[in-house]
């Protein structure tokens, strides 16, 4: 699981060492092995196979730079390629002459179009402008009262009519109320439908003939498998999609289908869904999105995880022991409560870059949180806040009481004097830290 | 605060390496002997459990085989519904086997595995064995080839497995539906309610996602549709009272079975999945589920199986539904998580009408596929 392509990048030049330049062999191996991660990250084999090709004309014609190992810079090279994909920057709606702006949303059933409506709503409403949803799923059970009821959560009001049975009728008498109440944009929920369903279709094409949207947004689940590409090819060759809103980014799913949404639809992803909360939509960072689908750890969301679990006060504080070495075991035991609500620690590994040199997995640390947490539950307070004084009979005792063998306290103590000098020298920010054995510090974390 | 570091990063960075150290140190020395480990804890379980509810009552299959509808005649067979996945791995196949199969042949077949969502890993292994297993019988023959490999992805099935849906022999049984967000879990319930309650069975439907908005009006619109009690409570109230309240309500006016609908959550909350497991917990305390459901989007991605290992954690999944099979995507993480997990596929949505629900086969789907 934690076999990212940095690290089997690393492997295969660590056997070849010694290389000023990149033989066309090692070129080949390393192809092999971004294949084998664009694939596991769920991109299509299609846009892999036509992105390899890519990839591997860059590197032909590459320069090498001194200054970086050959891993880095064949992951440069591939994520300059991902990003001419997915885009340089956030790409926002664009801009309309005529009022209202108008905004279709389509896409699969269950993709996420009515919570993205509403979360768009919001945004929109938030820049000041005047937004109406028009509820034209008619197909769903319940998905105009759904579409009703978040309307009233984000106060944008919604344009509804209750058991009509044409989308069409009700988008285009939704477009006509707008403009006698001077809405500024026109956001149109779609039902989902099937990309092979040809009546239904035709009927978006429909509903885009008669409001003329200035956007047509494809809604696609971040958990999307192969079939994300026949999806896109569907739609794009029914209506003209401008954008792709990536939704429910917030699990931990690598995420490929954002790329062959991009590459084949040709359009920007412009914004991502990432949480359940109508505010959780954020504009789409393409570079955030490269190391996520790569494996190589995701420390700008692993830091914005980090900002909502850990109080900032709090947190300024902590940092400040942790530089002068007072972390104590009851600070830490504070801590891990708020570091376990970001999710399992799986998940929370795998958005360290380099966490891969661990050779541990997530699951080994989750299940060993109990014992250490034993462990310091069975220390008095004087212990936990001055570990020194943790000697023979007394590692015995906290031993004994929390079940465990006086070598694991030993250990537990040893390592937590290892990990406050290590923090010590990293935030210090004077020479290179060093690490304890067996850790490899992940690159970019700050320091 | 000093440039370049972020207070809460570094917080979790020496927490992880903290525990990470501890984990490598256990990991090197040998197990010791009378500390439980995980492992030890898990190993006695079984035992415990079936101590503690020896009136657990036993599974009886449902009487009709299937989920089938009376006039099977009528409706398309499931190759024909499948036939978008069909004609994409059959076409796909039978250029692959034109002639004497070579390099390409296998890639070609791998590339189709992968398109089906199997996975790399598995695509691989399974082209792997498909090789050697060729070599052996001397198979050049297309047609062959490809009974080959029919035959190897089903053994990927345990085919002797029991795919019914549990029933108790004494009360009604409990259904809980489970998934990650838009997998299909309430359409996949009204199907169920109109399956059962064509058979004569009367359906309590308890609403307990109370979360998203209008989640209990949609249920309620497939309760009428099927002729279902439905159970619920106001937006936001507990999952679990909800879960309660249904439970006391089948009992009393003896319905004949309880589904119970959650709302969809993503496997990566923690607290959405513990208020899960206390949904569970809380029906558990008067009856035994007899099913735990997870509802897989067929499009879904080689995330399925980490969804599958969490749900199976936190509510024991009992059985796998796979929706959404109508469309281009071959749900083949499906086939990664009974295999890896044991999790029997049971169920598979095929469209958006009532009757759109059937019984899974791995015969059938296979054959489905490469034919």
């Amino acid at each position: 699981m934690f076999d990212t392509l940095t690290g089997r990048l690393d492997d295969i030049f660590t056997r070849l060492r010694g290389r000023g330049r990149l033989s066309e062999k090692q070129v080949d191996e390393v192809l092999r092995e971004i294949r084998l991660a664009l694939l596991e990250a769920d991109v299509s084999l299609k846009v892999v196979k036509a992105f390899v090709k890519d990839v591997k004309e860059r590197a032909e014609g590459a320069e090498i730079h001194k200054s970086l190992t050959p891993a880095q810079q064949v992951i440069k090279l591939v994520s300059a390629a991902l990003i001419d994909v997915l885009g340089h920057e956030a790409v926002g709606l664009e801009h309309s002459s005529r009022l209202p702006r108008v905004l279709l949303i389509a896409g699969l059933q269950g993709s996420g179009k009515t919570t993205a409506a509403a979360k768009l709503a919001r945004l929109i409403k938030s820049d000041g402008r005047r937004p109406l949803l028009a509820a034209c799923d008619l197909r769903r059970p319940a998905a105009v009262r759904q579409l009703q009821l978040l309307g009233e959560q984000v106060e944008v009001p919604v344009y509804a009519e209750e058991g009509a049975p044409d989308p069409v009728a009700v988008a285009g008498n939704a477009l006509a109320h707008s403009r006698e109440e001077g809405f500024s944009d026109l956001i149109v929920d779609t039902a989902g439908r099937m990309h092979v369903d040809k009546e239904l279709m035709a009927e978006l094409g429909s509903v885009a003939q008669r409001v003329d949207p200035t956007e047509i947004l494809l809604v696609c689940d971040a958990m999307t498998g192969q079939d994300a590409v026949n999806v896109a090819e569907s739609f794009v060759a029914e209506v003209d999609v401008t954008g792709v809103i990536l939704t429910k980014l917030d699990g931990d799913a690598r995420g490929g289908a954002a790329l062959s949404m991009a590459y084949v639809t040709g359009r920007p992803i412009k914004f991502a869904g990432v949480g359940e909360k109508l505010a959780d939509l954020e504009p789409f960072h393409p570079d955030r999105m490269v190391s996520r689908i790569l494996g190589m750890g995701d420390v700008l969301t692993l830091i914005e995880k980090a900002e909502s679990v850990f109080d900032e006060s709090e947190a300024m504080a902590m940092e400040e022991k942790l530089r002068k070495a007072e972390f104590t075991f009851d600070d830490f035991l504070s801590q891990l409560k708020a570091l376990r609500k970001m999710g399992p620690m799986s998940q929370v590994l795998g958005m360290m870059p380099g966490m891969g040199k661990l050779s541990i997995g997530g699951d080994e640390v989750e299940a060993q949180l109990p014992r250490v947490e034993a462990i310091i539950h069975s220390m008095t307070s004087q212990e936990r806040n001055d570990p020194a004084i943790i000697k023979g009979s007394r590692r015995s005792r906290i031993a004994r009481g929390s079940g465990t063998s006086v070598q694991e306290v030993n250990k537990l103590v040893k390592q937590f004097d290892e990990v406050k000098k290590l923090m010590k020298m990293m935030s210090g920010g004077k020479g290179g830290p060093r690490l304890p054995k067996g850790f490899k510090l992940p690159p970019g974390v700050g320091i | 605060m000093p440039e370049g570091i972020i207070p809460e990063l570094l917080i979790v960075l020496a927490l992880v390496l903290l525990i990470a150290g501890v984990v490598v140190a256990t990991r090197r020395r040998p197990k010791r002997e009378g500390v439980a480990t995980k492992e030890d804890i898990e190993a006695v379980e079984p035992a415990v459990e079936t101590k503690a509810e020896p009136e657990r009552p036993t599974q009886e299959v449902i009487e009709t085989p299937s989920l089938v509808t009376a006039e099977p005649v009528a409706r398309p067979t499931l190759r024909e519904r499948l036939g978008k996945s069909r004609k994409f791995l059959g076409d796909r196949l039978a250029d692959a086997f034109r002639g004497a199969p070579d390099d390409a042949t296998w890639d070609d077949v791998e590339a189709a595995l992968i398109q089906a969502d199997i996975g790399i890993g598995a695509a691989t292994k399974i082209v792997e064995d498909l090789r050697s297993k060729a070599r052996e019988r001397k198979v050049t023959e297309a047609g062959e080839v490809r009974s080959l490999l029919g035959e190897q992805l089903v053994e990927l099935f345990d085919t002797d497995r029991d795919r019914a849906l549990g029933f108790a022999s004494d009360g009604p049984p409990v259904w809980l539906v489970v998934g990650v967000n838009g997998t299909g879990k309430t359409t996949t319930i009204g199907k169920l309610a109109r399956d059962l309650s064509e058979r004569g069975r009367s359906v309590a439907l308890a609403a307990a996602d109370t979360f998203r908005a209008a989640a209990d009006e949609q249920l309620g619109i497939w309760a009428e549709r099927t002729g279902s009690v439905l159970i619920k409570h106001q937006p936001g109230a507990d999952p679990g009272a909800v879960a309660y309240d249904a439970l006391q309500h089948v009992r009393a006016k003896g319905v004949d079975v309880l589904i119970v609908d959650t709302a969809g959550r993503l496997h990566t909350k923690t607290p959405l999945m513990d208020e899960l497991g206390k949904v569970r917990r809380v029906i558990e305390k008067e009856s035994p589920v007899q099913e735990s459901l997870l509802v897989i989007d067929a499009t879904a991605g080689q995330n399925g199986l980490v969804q599958a290992r969490e749900f199976a954690e936190a509510t024991g999944v009992t059985g796998i539904v796979l929706t959404k099979l109508d469309g281009t995507a071959k749900g083949g993480i499906a086939l990664a998580i009974e295999n890896e997990l044991g999790i029997p596929i049971k169920l598979i949505g095929v469209g958006e009408g009532l009757e759109d629900l059937e019984p899974f086969d791995p015969k059938t789907y296979v054959d489905a596929l490469l034919t």
